[in-house]
């Protein structure tokens, strides 16, 4: 916390603000990605025009399904291991909070500083493997078991490419720190031209592309989305839940969408920051103060910007086939990865 | 920036209370869910859902091996990408000794790889 904070603020009340800025974080990028991506932009690729009903333009539709999946029944299977079936979607949730943590939103404005954040995040992502296997097996249910194991396939092949790819940005900043990540690449210069700093996704192209269809991958979004293939296993490993269960997987997914984009753009799109040259800061502790408020501001358009390429891609393309899939990933995806991070850490040796 | 002992074990208490946020926040709404929403059981809702028919056998069936294999091989590449993680960080000072070890581990790994592939074990059946 900065020192204008840290001086009348106690630890509790720093807490609490956290708290309720992990909240923001995750419930304003998955309102807004569902609303205007999933509601309007899908709607205008299919020449329709999406939800017109709940107040102007639809924008009161999110409340209207938030209230009308409140009052739905909450039914279980006579079969389900009742325990697992309750306790899955938290599971998914929990992994979504405990993502967003590791993202910087500003010099300050940041809610842990772990040297290794990248790795940090890279493992909590998989929490929610364990989350949707859970679900997939109480559910007593062959579509949902297929489901699941499909999902626990997908989501570990595609873990791998999106490890690798990162290993690109670890190289090139020599740290794991997520801030120092966005200080090197906004203080940065690209052949001593300073005018952009040097955001990652210039010099690892190839990686931020590799991560980009990992998470696609991880975030079993369309062409990727055989776990929950609807033609072929009506929900998949969500086929049983009804009602807010139900709901609580959907924030989810479209949570950890926005949280994912806001790795991307910390890792490969320069972060919260400005270049530094324009305003001639030299190192963390010159940056003025407003920062920590135009940051989150930069953070949310660059979100924006990738979680569209995201559903862009979702909407655009048809399903793989399973086998198609896991062939993707191990025979196309992890060489690629490894033949980026051989080139990279020859180039940082030579230069 | 501080990276004294203290403020890491406060980066990880952040991380417990952001845990216990996103379980209060569904706890609240679930339990805000359980005040309005209806509860009338009935024999066909509770039943598992095949498509409309009534379900036959186990829900737990049995199913391929074939993922387990994967999980495998997963394991192996998991495992390489943490030794593959603290070597990038260090890059710098290790300069070519580096890249050489590096090269000679990555190398072992792909020749894994490739056997696999030969093997036919990445092939799906």
């Amino acid at each position: 916390m900065s020192a204008v904070f840290a001086a009348d603020i106690p630890y509790w009340g720093q807490s609490l603000l956290r708290a309720l800025g992990g909240a923001v974080a995750v419930l304003l990028p998955a309102g807004t990605i569902v609303y205007v991506f999933l509601f309007k932009l899908m709607s205008f690729m299919q020449s329709r025009l999406g939800p017109m009903e709940a107040g102007p333009y639809g924008s009161m539709q999110l409340f209207a399904e938030v209230g009308k999946w409140l009052q739905k029944e909450d039914l279980y299977p006579d079969r389900a291991d009742r325990f697992l079936f309750k306790s899955a979607p938290l599971v998914v949730l929990l992994s979504t909070f405990m993502l967003v943590v590791a993202v910087p939103f500003g010099p300050d404005a940041i809610f842990t500083n772990f040297d290794n954040g990248v790795l940090y995040v890279l493992a909590v992502s998989s929490i929610s493997v364990l989350g949707i296997l859970m679900a997939g097996w109480a559910s007593a249910n062959k579509y949902s078991l297929l489901g699941g194991l499909r999902a626990a396939g997908q989501l570990i092949a595609y873990e791998l490419p999106m490890v690798l790819a990162v290993v690109g940005v670890v190289i090139q900043a020599g740290t794991m720190n997520m801030q120092t990540i966005v200080v090197k690449q906004n203080a940065g210069s690209i052949f001593g031209w300073d005018g952009i700093g040097n955001p990652y996704i210039l010099t690892q192209f190839v990686g931020f592309l590799v991560f980009m269809i990992a998470v696609q991958a991880e975030l079993t979004q369309a062409p990727f989305d055989m776990p929950i293939a609807e033609s072929e296993l009506v929900a998949g490993y969500m086929t049983e839940y009804s009602g807010f269960r139900f709901l609580i997987f959907f924030i989810a997914e479209f949570a950890t969408a926005g949280v994912f984009s806001l790795l991307a753009s910390t890792m490969f799109l320069g972060g919260w920051g400005l270049p530094w040259s324009w305003f001639n800061w030299g190192s963390l502790d010159e940056v003025h103060n407003v920062m920590n408020v135009v940051g989150p501001l930069i953070m949310v358009t660059k979100m924006m910007l990738v979680a569209f390429i995201i559903m862009w891609a979702r909407f655009s393309y048809p399903r793989f086939r399973e086998d198609q899939l896991q062939k993707f990933a191990w025979k196309f995806l992890i060489p690629v990865a490894l033949g980026n991070i051989a080139v990279t850490s020859i180039l940082k040796v030579a230069f | 920036m501080p990276t004294d002992f203290s403020s890491f074990l406060r980066g990880w208490l952040t991380v417990a209370i952001f845990g216990t946020l996103g379980l209060l926040l569904a706890g609240l709404l679930l339990g805000l869910s359980a005040l309005v929403r209806p509860k009338r059981p009935t024999v066909e809702k509770s039943m598992a859902y095949e498509s409309g028919v009534d379900p036959v056998g186990d829900g737990w069936s049995q199913s391929q091996i074939r993922y387990y294999i994967f999980a495998l091989l997963f394991v192996m590449f998991d495992v390489e990408a943490v030794f593959i993680f603290p070597w990038a960080t260090q890059l710098e000072r290790y300069a070519g000794f580096g890249l050489v070890e590096m090269g000679v581990f990555v190398f072992v790994l792909l020749l894994g790889l490739v056997y696999a592939w030969r093997k036919g074990v990445l092939r799906w059946v």
